[in-house]
């Protein structure tokens, strides 16, 4: 994945502006930064789910499995169904090497509602195991995992790196990956207009 | 696809899944209009048409914010736009598994409440015809509403002043189709027109909700 002076924004508000890197396969890229400079809008916009407001994003399609702070998980599902489904989505059958990868085999026949915090988390991120891709976005993938489940996804991470794989994520906690660089982003902060900064585009909602 | 329409099925026919909601409303209309409207003079009878597509109507209305509010609340939504399936495609499934779970039990039990509303004999056909031609436009229409108010705090408000309006030529030419069939007359034309707005909904609004929900997600 390579990012050429890329500028996002939030709600019509530039907060990110001339950001350049380059991730290559088997790296692992983690995201630094205050609350608030940007590192979740920069992931979605990295995703597709939003549009850059300058700049370029050169992928390979169909490359990213984007893992946000909501795990997409149905309550009323059991933990197996739940995988099933995204498994069924991206035409993969790992559904059970995802669930023994992150330690879920006793929990698949439970209701995702009756999961706790942490063990939702897993789940969530189980997720990313069959989705078969190969950039994997991570906002915040250690949100209420205890310190064990912290260092088994670590150990799911550098699998993937190992198998090919590349991880961009923005997390404080140190998940034990030596080998990742870190990229802090308050460098890049978007200027104010008035100190020469780029104006933000008041109809970017309908452009 | 398949994957989709089977969980969204499943979820509606779990504990809290809104499956009969819809059936429960349809039901005590048609249970209570006749309680209200009294038993003199044929009046129900001439009512009935326009009084069980009205509840049909109303019916689809109570689950439409649940197609997508849903799946945005615990970012299903998000992960679905970055799956490799097209966002038209999750649109159009989405308003099938809404059709299967509230338009198609509505025409199913329509023809009981056809009985309780005194509606001529000649009608039922045309009455389950009729609903059965409409109804897919009323959940895909639905669906194009929801979509545009995906993010909105309590935003169904909003989409059933949205919705309601471009509800209004199906439940015309849907009504007309009973109204006419209970009465022995010809009914071709309204039943043309609202195949065709079935079929041209259906064929439209996908791409037009999946627009609307992109930008939503931003």
């Amino acid at each position: 994945m390579i990012v050429e002076d890329l500028a996002v924004a939030r709600g019509g508000v530039p907060v990110l502006e001339g950001l350049s890197f380059r991730l290559v396969a088997g790296a692992a890229l983690i995201l630094r930064g205050p609350n608030g400079v940007g590192k979740t809008t920069l992931l979605r916009t990295l995703a597709g789910l939003q549009p850059a407001l300058a700049g370029r994003v050169s992928v390979p399609a169909e490359s990213i499995a984007y893992a946000a702070h909501a795990d997409g998980l149905k309550a009323v599902l059991t933990v197996e169904e739940n995988l099933r489904f995204w498994a069924a989505i991206h035409g993969t059958g790992a559904v059970e090497t995802a669930l023994e990868a992150m330690d879920l085999r006793g929990l698949r026949g439970r209701m995702a509602a009756n999961l706790s915090a942490g063990q939702k988390r897993r789940l969530g991120l189980a997720r990313l195991l069959v989705t078969g891709r190969a950039i994997w976005l991570l906002d915040e993938p250690t949100v209420s995992l205890d310190a064990g489940s912290v260092a088994l996804f670590g150990s799911v991470v550098r699998a993937h790196l190992a198998a090919g794989g590349a991880a961009l994520m923005a997390t404080h906690i140190d998940l034990g990956l030596a080998e990742a660089g870190v990229l802090d982003l308050s460098p890049y902060r978007a200027k104010a207009p008035a100190a020469g900064g780029r104006i933000g585009q008041f109809d970017e909602a309908f452009g | 696809m398949g994957a989709l329409l089977s969980r969204d099925l499943r979820l509606a026919m779990r504990a809290g899944g809104g499956f009969g909601l819809g059936l429960a409303f349809f039901l005590l209309l048609a249970v209570l209009v006749p309680l209200g409207v009294g038993p003199e003079g044929g009046v129900l009878g001439k009512i009935a048409p326009g009084i069980l597509w009205v509840g049909a109507l109303l019916s689809c209305l109570l689950s439409l914010d649940r197609i997508f509010a849903l799946d945005f609340e615990d970012g299903s939504l998000d992960l679905l736009a970055t799956s490799p399936m097209p966002l038209e495609a999750v649109v159009a499934v989405k308003a099938l598994a809404h059709w299967l779970v509230t338009g198609l039990p509505l025409t199913a039990v329509a023809p009981v409440l056809g009985v309780l509303l005194n509606l001529p004999v000649e009608g039922y056909g045309w009455l389950v015809l009729s609903l059965l031609l409409g109804t897919p436009a009323l959940s895909v229409i639905g669906a194009f509403g929801a979509a545009l108010v995906v993010g909105v705090k309590r935003g169904g408000l909003l989409l059933s002043l949205l919705v309601l309006p471009l509800y209004v030529p199906t439940l015309i030419f849907g009504a007309e189709v009973v109204k006419r069939g209970a009465a022995g007359l010809e009914v071709v034309v309204p039943l043309l027109l609202l195949a065709g707005i079935t079929l041209g909904a259906a064929a439209l609004l996908p791409f037009a909700a999946a627009a609307a929900i992109r930008v939503n997600l931003r």
